[in-house]
């Protein structure tokens, strides 16, 4: 069920203010024309957006990772041609800079058309998935009525072209190591589509702005009714949490791309801006699953608490977003690598039956719906010890036959 | 339980970020140059010629330029000449004093030897410089420096050698004024009695 | 029409290409882009819900299937042998029939003739039509693919003693 479009004119100045700004762009032009151009304008907001989270984003990496590590990071490049440092805010552009002019080395062996193509594709595809996430009461780029459905098939196509970057290189070890990749992208699509399938059913709608309008509300007057609220919903969350960190290729689930790992893996044919685009769709990537994470289960552009309906909504989703980023980078910085025995273990006998099993608890929680207070607390309390249970029982299962590692030489 | 040892490593992570702001045991970076890391005293990089008065620590070398340093170097890095008058004769100074930097490798041998304390160890590393050949040979004017700085640089070393130096100083003082009366009073006893050797000079430490 | 004409054009040059070609993964990549044609005819056709479906499943799965037995069962790089000229006629009659068997059924079926003011098929319906009539069609399909999943894990965790943890 499509929700009915917010009416514009009812929304507050400041959740209007990016429309007003398009319509004075583009109102003095014909109708399809005027459809067009504000496409465009749409377009043209989340590549510069996104692009320039993203340049912030690897500067915020280094410089969280390195005071995790107890050292400064980053902190010397700053304006160019002047003296002044901002603490290292400059160092993306030196990055992009340094990126753009190394030479673009092509292996005499690789295939010239797929070894171009494949950080294009990558980029393009990962660059769709922004389309339908709602970024504020007014300011979904496109409503699809299958929103979420599109996005898993954007983000499943991304899987081709990282085969074709290890298969164009011509190198015995990027094949390898694109396949030890595709291997690890197909085992976790599959708890991150169990996970999501909960939120559709609880939601009752495959459109991302559904999904944010089944969020609405607040349980006695403070608490935000958003899915990662529940215990269906937390359990969903922290499996949707694992692959997405898998599936964008992200710490503790970098094997494809570790420098210990086959070298680079399947982008070690790769230099220049080919690199450079093959790391910003990645971020890209991260960045598009981090924003769904917030759509479904963090309640998307919902304020959490009732009185603070003056931050406008895209402000709201913005904080959120980063705030999952920087789960993101602090769980890089903490966690070792996982072997690809070891991710594929967790993924198929860990993850896919606690996605199940969890689908099983979202749907009795669905039908549990209709009860008075009286029985809310056994509904809450049989919802936990439904999640909880197979998660310390799955649990035991994994690491069932590990023990601490003793050294008889060290 | 699964997870724990999770949450315990994002704990730690966590002590870690929000104590580099203001701890300093968690941020042990130093950020060289605008920050030197204070070097211990013992740290030695490149020898330097010690001279007695600070305002012409080059006038007042202790140096004589008896060459032992330069024999003794492992490889050969210092370039003695000694002074000598219009006549020949040696002026207990030198006239040339180069050391090579791109030789030197900072073995101490040349400080452990020189029996006047006349070289002694820097600590200054930061001399990279783009000038191949001439910038990399020091000579005396570049090598001088006055005891005041050798006492910043090494200070415990600094006194020790003082310290020797002035009772050397006594001990020759009070040696010559042992051998003063007694050449005044011998030919009033014994007149063929051959004079007392000179006991030898204690060496320097 | 024009889009039509553009996509099915697309789809059948990427299709012709790819049983030309003599590099298998060449071949295997452009059928791949064939499926996303297809796809773009469904959304031509205004249903999203299957053009998702179809990118998800046939260019997010079905090709990693292909591309998986190609690479697993052959040396890659050897080319693909050229048909021999005695192999075309007896493929141009089996396609040829094909052809007409699927002409015929299209053409002889009683579809409704296209009205300007089709009605809107959204997600919904197309749950409520899936559930409703054939539901039980749809109850075995699953079982079917949640026991074949069951039945990948269990096969995989019984071989879990001789693996180092």
């Amino acid at each position: 069920m499509n929700p009915p479009a917010a009416d514009p004119l009812s929304a507050g100045l400041l959740e209007r203010l990016p429309l007003l700004a398009r319509d004075a762009l583009t109102s003095g032009l014909p109708e399809p024309w005027r459809w067009v151009s504000n496409s465009l304008l749409a377009i043209l907001a989340i590549i510069v957006v996104f692009s320039s989270l993203f340049a912030l984003l690897t500067l915020a990496e280094r410089k969280v990772l390195a005071r995790v590590q107890n050292r400064p990071g980053p902190n010397r490049a700053g304006l160019p041609l002047t003296r002044f440092r901002l603490g290292g805010l400059g160092q993306p552009l030196a990055d992009g800079i340094k990126m753009l002019t190394k030479e673009d080395i092509v292996p005499r062996g690789a295939d010239p058309v797929l070894h171009f193509l494949a950080p294009v594709v990558l980029l393009a595809l990962s660059l769709l998935t922004f389309a339908v996430l709602p970024y504020g009461r007014l300011l979904v780029p496109v409503e699809l009525e299958a929103g979420v459905l599109y996005f898993f098939a954007a983000g499943a196509a991304t899987e081709l072209a990282l085969f074709m970057a290890g298969w164009a290189s011509r190198n015995k070890y990027s094949l390898l190591a694109a396949m030890r990749a595709l291997a690890q992208l197909i085992s976790y699509e599959l708890p991150l589509l169990l996970a999501v399938v909960p939120v559709v059913l609880l939601a009752g709608s495959l459109s991302t702005s559904g999904i944010v309008a089944a969020q609405a509300g607040w349980d006695l007057g403070f608490l935000p009714r958003w899915f990662v609220l529940t215990p269906w919903g937390f359990a969903s969350f922290l499996i949707f949490l694992t692959a997405a960190l898998a599936e964008s290729n992200r710490s503790p689930f970098d094997l494809p791309e570790a420098e210990s790992e086959l070298i680079a893996g399947h982008l070690t044919e790769y230099s220049g801006f080919k690199y450079a685009l093959f790391f910003m769709a990645e971020y890209l990537g991260m960045t598009a699953l981090a924003g769904l994470g917030v759509t479904l289960f963090l309640g998307g552009w919902r304020e959490p608490l009732p009185f603070l309906e003056f931050v406008p909504s895209y402000a709201w989703f913005g904080l959120k977003l980063l705030a999952l980023l920087f789960v993101f980078i602090w769980i890089r910085a903490t966690f070792p690598r996982l072997r690809i025995d070891q991710l594929t273990r967790l993924a198929w006998k860990f993850l896919v039956p606690l996605a199940l099993l969890n689908l099983g608890t979202a749907a009795l929680w669905a039908l549990t719906a209709g009860w008075g207070p009286a029985l809310q607390p056994l509904r809450w309390l049989g919802a936990t010890a439904l999640v909880a249970g197979p998660f310390v029982l799955l649990g035991r299962g994994l690491t069932a036959g590990l023990r601490p590692r003793t050294y008889r030489f060290a | 339980m699964l997870g724990t040892g999770l949450l315990h490593g994002l704990k730690v992570t966590a002590r870690n970020l929000v104590g580099s702001f203001h701890d300093p045991a968690r941020m042990v970076t130093t950020q060289y140059p605008e920050e030197r890391t204070r070097l211990p005293e013992n740290y030695r990089n490149f020898p330097f010629l010690l001279g007695d008065d600070p305002a012409d620590p080059l006038g007042t070398l202790r140096c004589v330029a008896c060459q032992i340093c330069e024999k003794e170097c492992p490889p050969q890095c210092i370039y003695i000449v000694m002074e000598r008058d219009e006549k020949g004769k040696a002026q207990k100074r030198p006239k040339v004093f180069d050391i090579d930097l791109s030789v030197c490798m900072s073995c101490q041998i040349c400080v452990e030897v020189c029996p006047f304390d006349a070289i002694k160890m820097d600590q200054e590393f930061e001399i990279a410089t783009a000038d191949r050949f001439t910038g990399l040979l020091r000579h005396k004017e570049d090598l001088a420096r006055s005891n005041a700085y050798y006492h910043q640089l090494h200070p415990t070393e600094a006194a020790a050698v003082d310290a020797a130096l002035a009772e050397q100083k006594a001990r020759q003082a009070a040696a010559k004024a042992a051998k003063a009366p007694a050449p005044a009073a011998a030919p009033l006893a014994t007149p063929a009695v051959p004079p007392t050797p000179l006991p030898p000079a204690a060496p320097a430490p | 029409m024009i889009a039509l004409a553009a996509i099915a054009l697309c789809t059948l040059a990427a299709a012709a290409v790819a049983l030309a070609l003599r590099d298998l993964i060449h071949s295997a990549l452009l059928l791949i882009a064939s499926w996303v044609g297809i796809a773009a005819f469904y959304l031509w056709a205004g249903a999203e819900f299957v053009a998702f479906a179809q990118v998800l499943i046939y260019v997010g799965a079905i090709s990693m299937v292909v591309l998986f037995a190609v690479l697993l069962t052959r040396p890659p790089t050897a080319p693909v042998s050229p048909a021999r000229s005695g192999r075309a006629v007896p493929g141009f009659l089996a396609g040829g029939a094909v052809l007409g068997l699927l002409a015929g059924a299209v053409l002889s079926s009683p579809l409704p003739a296209g009205t300007d003011a089709t009605p809107a098929f959204g997600v919904r319906e197309l749950g409520l039509k899936l559930l409703v009539p054939h539901a039980g069609a749809l109850l075995a399909t699953g079982a079917l693919l949640t026991v074949a999943l069951l039945g990948a894990v269990v096969l995989a965790a019984g071989r879990g003693k001789e693996d180092a943890p």
